[in-house]
Protein backbone atom coordinates (compact mmCIF):
# COMPACT_ATOMS: atom_id res chain seq x y z
CA UNK A 1 0.00 0.00 0.00
CA UNK A 2 1.06 3.57 -0.47
CA UNK A 3 1.74 5.56 1.89
CA UNK A 4 3.27 9.16 2.45
CA UNK A 5 4.96 9.16 5.84
CA UNK A 6 5.96 6.51 8.22
CA UNK A 7 6.54 5.93 11.89
CA UNK A 8 8.37 3.37 13.53
CA UNK A 9 6.84 2.54 16.91
CA UNK A 10 8.27 -1.13 17.65
CA UNK A 11 9.25 -1.89 21.04
CA UNK A 12 7.50 1.11 22.11
CA UNK A 13 4.28 0.15 24.71
CA UNK A 14 1.12 1.50 25.45
CA UNK A 15 0.04 4.35 24.95
CA UNK A 16 3.42 5.72 23.24
CA UNK A 17 2.53 4.55 19.78
CA UNK A 18 -0.71 6.24 20.12
CA UNK A 19 0.94 9.53 20.95
CA UNK A 20 3.54 9.24 18.65
CA UNK A 21 1.40 8.37 15.54
CA UNK A 22 -0.53 11.51 16.57
CA UNK A 23 1.84 13.53 16.57
CA UNK A 24 2.76 12.33 13.16
CA UNK A 25 -0.50 12.81 11.84
CA UNK A 26 -0.06 16.18 12.97
CA UNK A 27 2.12 17.02 10.62
CA UNK A 28 0.55 14.93 7.63
CA UNK A 29 -2.06 17.06 5.45
CA UNK A 30 -5.47 15.97 4.74
CA UNK A 31 -5.56 13.15 3.12
CA UNK A 32 -2.06 11.66 3.45
CA UNK A 33 -1.44 8.45 4.54
CA UNK A 34 0.77 7.03 7.51
CA UNK A 35 2.33 3.86 7.83
CA UNK A 36 3.10 2.77 11.58
CA UNK A 37 5.12 -0.23 12.84
CA UNK A 38 4.85 -1.64 15.70
CA UNK A 39 5.65 -4.58 18.11
CA UNK A 40 2.95 -4.05 20.92
CA UNK A 41 0.49 -6.80 20.57
CA UNK A 42 -2.13 -4.29 22.44
CA UNK A 43 -1.90 -2.04 19.84
CA UNK A 44 -4.15 -3.71 17.24
CA UNK A 45 -7.15 -2.81 19.27
CA UNK A 46 -5.81 0.65 20.26
CA UNK A 47 -5.18 1.61 16.82
CA UNK A 48 -8.62 0.69 15.70
CA UNK A 49 -10.26 2.80 18.25
CA UNK A 50 -8.10 5.28 17.92
CA UNK A 51 -9.06 5.46 14.28
CA UNK A 52 -13.07 5.52 15.18
CA UNK A 53 -12.75 8.03 18.02
CA UNK A 54 -10.73 10.50 15.92
CA UNK A 55 -12.01 10.02 12.67
CA UNK A 56 -8.86 9.51 10.76
CA UNK A 57 -9.27 6.41 8.66
CA UNK A 58 -7.71 3.13 9.25
CA UNK A 59 -6.75 1.83 5.88
CA UNK A 60 -5.49 -1.49 6.45
CA UNK A 61 -3.97 -3.36 9.10
CA UNK A 62 -1.82 -6.18 9.15
CA UNK A 63 0.09 -8.83 11.51
CA UNK A 64 3.77 -10.37 10.42
CA UNK A 65 5.26 -12.82 12.93
CA UNK A 66 5.29 -10.07 16.22
CA UNK A 67 5.10 -6.77 14.24
CA UNK A 68 2.05 -4.97 13.39
CA UNK A 69 1.61 -2.70 10.37
CA UNK A 70 -0.98 -0.02 9.93
CA UNK A 71 -2.19 2.41 7.38
CA UNK A 72 -4.36 5.50 8.30
CA UNK A 73 -5.30 8.03 6.16
CA UNK A 74 -5.67 11.15 7.74
CA UNK A 75 -8.99 12.46 8.27
CA UNK B 1 -16.63 24.07 20.56
CA UNK B 2 -19.28 22.65 22.99
CA UNK B 3 -19.52 19.42 21.54
CA UNK B 4 -15.59 18.69 22.39
CA UNK B 5 -15.20 16.05 24.81
CA UNK B 6 -13.76 16.43 28.02
CA UNK B 7 -12.13 14.19 30.81
CA UNK B 8 -11.04 15.11 34.51
CA UNK B 9 -9.08 13.04 36.65
CA UNK B 10 -7.88 13.69 40.40
CA UNK B 11 -4.71 12.46 40.98
CA UNK B 12 -4.31 11.37 45.05
CA UNK B 13 -1.17 8.99 45.06
CA UNK B 14 2.27 9.83 44.77
CA UNK B 15 4.55 6.92 44.24
CA UNK B 16 5.45 5.50 40.83
CA UNK B 17 3.20 2.94 40.14
CA UNK B 18 0.44 5.14 40.92
CA UNK B 19 1.97 8.19 38.87
CA UNK B 20 0.99 6.08 35.48
CA UNK B 21 -2.63 5.81 35.75
CA UNK B 22 -3.39 9.42 35.50
CA UNK B 23 -0.84 10.32 32.80
CA UNK B 24 -1.33 7.44 30.85
CA UNK B 25 -5.09 8.12 30.72
CA UNK B 26 -4.91 11.99 30.14
CA UNK B 27 -2.03 12.04 27.72
CA UNK B 28 -4.03 9.49 25.37
CA UNK B 29 -7.30 11.57 26.13
CA UNK B 30 -5.42 14.43 24.73
CA UNK B 31 -4.47 12.35 21.80
CA UNK B 32 -7.87 11.55 21.12
CA UNK B 33 -9.07 15.07 21.14
CA UNK B 34 -10.31 15.27 24.65
CA UNK B 35 -10.06 18.22 27.01
CA UNK B 36 -8.02 17.21 29.40
CA UNK B 37 -7.79 18.18 33.07
CA UNK B 38 -6.04 16.75 36.05
CA UNK B 39 -6.26 18.35 39.51
CA UNK B 40 -3.80 16.82 42.07
CA UNK B 41 -4.25 16.35 45.59
CA UNK B 42 -2.27 15.20 48.82
CA UNK B 43 -0.21 12.82 47.52
CA UNK B 44 -0.31 13.47 44.08
CA UNK B 45 1.06 16.59 44.12
CA UNK B 46 4.51 14.71 44.39
CA UNK B 47 3.73 14.17 40.32
CA UNK B 48 3.91 17.92 39.55
CA UNK B 49 7.46 18.33 41.40
CA UNK B 50 10.35 19.62 39.20
CA UNK B 51 12.23 16.69 40.56
CA UNK B 52 10.81 13.37 40.42
CA UNK B 53 13.33 11.21 41.67
CA UNK B 54 11.37 11.14 44.95
CA UNK B 55 8.62 9.27 43.54
CA UNK B 56 9.24 5.39 44.33
CA UNK B 57 7.28 1.69 44.50
CA UNK B 58 7.41 0.06 47.58
CA UNK B 59 6.52 -3.38 47.35
CA UNK B 60 5.82 -3.26 51.66
CA UNK B 61 2.16 -4.12 52.40
CA UNK B 62 1.83 -4.60 48.52
CA UNK B 63 0.43 -8.33 48.05
CA UNK B 64 -0.01 -7.61 44.04
CA UNK B 65 3.00 -6.24 43.11
CA UNK B 66 5.16 -9.60 41.80
CA UNK B 67 9.28 -8.58 42.53
CA UNK B 68 10.75 -10.45 40.03
CA UNK B 69 14.40 -9.49 38.21
CA UNK B 70 15.15 -7.41 35.25
CA UNK B 71 18.20 -8.68 34.22
CA UNK B 72 19.61 -12.07 33.86
CA UNK B 73 18.09 -15.18 32.21
CA UNK B 74 14.64 -15.92 31.39
CA UNK B 75 14.35 -18.41 34.17
CA UNK B 76 16.02 -15.87 37.01
CA UNK B 77 13.66 -13.39 36.00
CA UNK B 78 10.50 -14.98 36.72
CA UNK B 79 11.44 -16.10 40.12
CA UNK B 80 9.04 -13.91 42.49
CA UNK B 81 11.16 -12.64 45.34
CA UNK B 82 7.91 -11.35 47.59
CA UNK B 83 9.01 -11.66 51.14
CA UNK B 84 7.54 -10.85 54.52
CA UNK B 85 6.40 -7.76 55.33
CA UNK B 86 8.25 -7.89 58.32
CA UNK B 87 11.57 -8.62 56.44
CA UNK B 88 10.72 -6.17 54.36
CA UNK B 89 10.75 -3.47 56.76
CA UNK B 90 13.59 -4.23 58.66
CA UNK B 91 16.01 -4.16 55.86
CA UNK B 92 17.07 -0.32 54.97
CA UNK B 93 16.82 0.89 51.39
CA UNK B 94 14.83 -1.98 50.53
CA UNK B 95 12.45 0.61 48.61
CA UNK B 96 14.97 2.33 46.95
CA UNK B 97 16.05 -0.99 45.74
CA UNK B 98 12.81 -1.87 44.58
CA UNK B 99 12.20 1.10 42.64
CA UNK B 100 15.68 1.16 40.74
CA UNK B 101 14.50 -2.27 39.72
CA UNK B 102 10.76 -1.59 38.79
CA UNK B 103 12.50 1.52 36.62
CA UNK B 104 14.64 -1.19 34.48
CA UNK B 105 11.70 -3.09 33.84
CA UNK B 106 9.72 -0.26 32.98
CA UNK B 107 12.79 0.33 30.59
CA UNK B 108 12.77 -2.93 29.06
CA UNK B 109 9.52 -3.58 28.62
CA UNK B 110 9.44 0.04 26.27
CA UNK B 111 7.02 1.84 28.72
CA UNK B 112 7.52 5.74 29.32
CA UNK B 113 9.16 7.01 31.87
CA UNK B 114 7.44 9.29 34.05
CA UNK B 115 9.02 12.85 32.99
CA UNK B 116 8.48 11.59 29.15
CA UNK B 117 4.38 11.11 30.15
CA UNK B 118 4.29 14.19 32.22
CA UNK B 119 6.05 16.01 29.15
CA UNK B 120 4.07 14.62 26.36
CA UNK B 121 0.55 15.71 28.62
CA UNK B 122 1.79 19.29 28.64
CA UNK B 123 2.83 19.27 25.08
CA UNK B 124 -0.99 18.20 24.50
CA UNK B 125 -2.18 20.88 26.32
CA UNK B 126 -3.49 19.05 29.42
CA UNK B 127 -3.82 21.10 31.97
CA UNK B 128 -2.81 20.94 35.31
CA UNK B 129 -4.37 22.29 38.78
CA UNK B 130 -2.35 21.65 41.80
CA UNK B 131 -4.31 21.64 45.04
CA UNK B 132 -3.34 25.18 46.86
CA UNK B 133 -4.99 23.73 50.15
CA UNK B 134 -2.45 20.65 50.18
CA UNK B 135 0.28 22.64 48.85
CA UNK B 136 0.30 24.42 52.31
CA UNK B 137 -0.66 21.38 54.26
CA UNK B 138 2.96 19.32 52.92
CA UNK B 139 4.51 22.95 53.31
CA UNK B 140 5.75 23.33 49.88
CA UNK B 141 6.77 26.21 47.95
CA UNK B 142 5.02 26.91 44.35
CA UNK B 143 9.07 26.90 43.22
CA UNK B 144 8.79 23.09 44.00
CA UNK B 145 6.54 22.28 41.25
CA UNK B 146 7.00 23.09 37.49
CA UNK B 147 6.44 25.48 35.43
CA UNK B 148 2.76 26.29 33.46
CA UNK B 149 0.23 24.73 36.15
CA UNK B 150 -2.55 26.28 38.12
CA UNK B 151 -3.30 26.61 41.75
CA UNK B 152 -6.94 26.23 42.84
CA UNK B 153 -9.45 24.38 45.03
CA UNK B 154 -12.55 21.90 45.03
CA UNK B 155 -14.89 24.99 43.53
CA UNK B 156 -12.03 25.22 40.73
CA UNK B 157 -12.50 21.51 40.08
CA UNK B 158 -15.91 21.39 39.69
CA UNK B 159 -16.16 24.18 37.25
CA UNK B 160 -14.60 22.14 34.75
CA UNK B 161 -15.79 18.54 36.36
CA UNK B 162 -19.22 19.22 36.34
CA UNK B 163 -19.09 19.52 32.06
CA UNK B 164 -16.89 16.33 32.00
CA UNK B 165 -17.69 13.24 30.03
CA UNK B 166 -15.74 11.03 32.15
CA UNK B 167 -14.28 11.60 35.41
CA UNK B 168 -11.85 9.92 37.26
CA UNK B 169 -10.58 9.47 40.79
CA UNK B 170 -7.10 7.96 40.93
Amino acid sequence: MDFDKELDARGLNCPLPILRCKKALNDCTSGQVLKIVSTDPGSVKDFAAFAKQTGNELLASAEAGSEYTFFIKKK
Amino acid sequence: MDDQKKMAIIATKGTLDWAYPPFILASTAAALGYETQIFFTFYGLQMLRKDLSGLKVSPLGNPGMPMKMPFGPKWFRSINWNMPNAIQSLVPGYESVATVLMKQTIKNNGVASIPELRELCQEAEVKFIACQMTVELFGFEHSDFIDGIEYGGAATFFEFAGETDICLYI
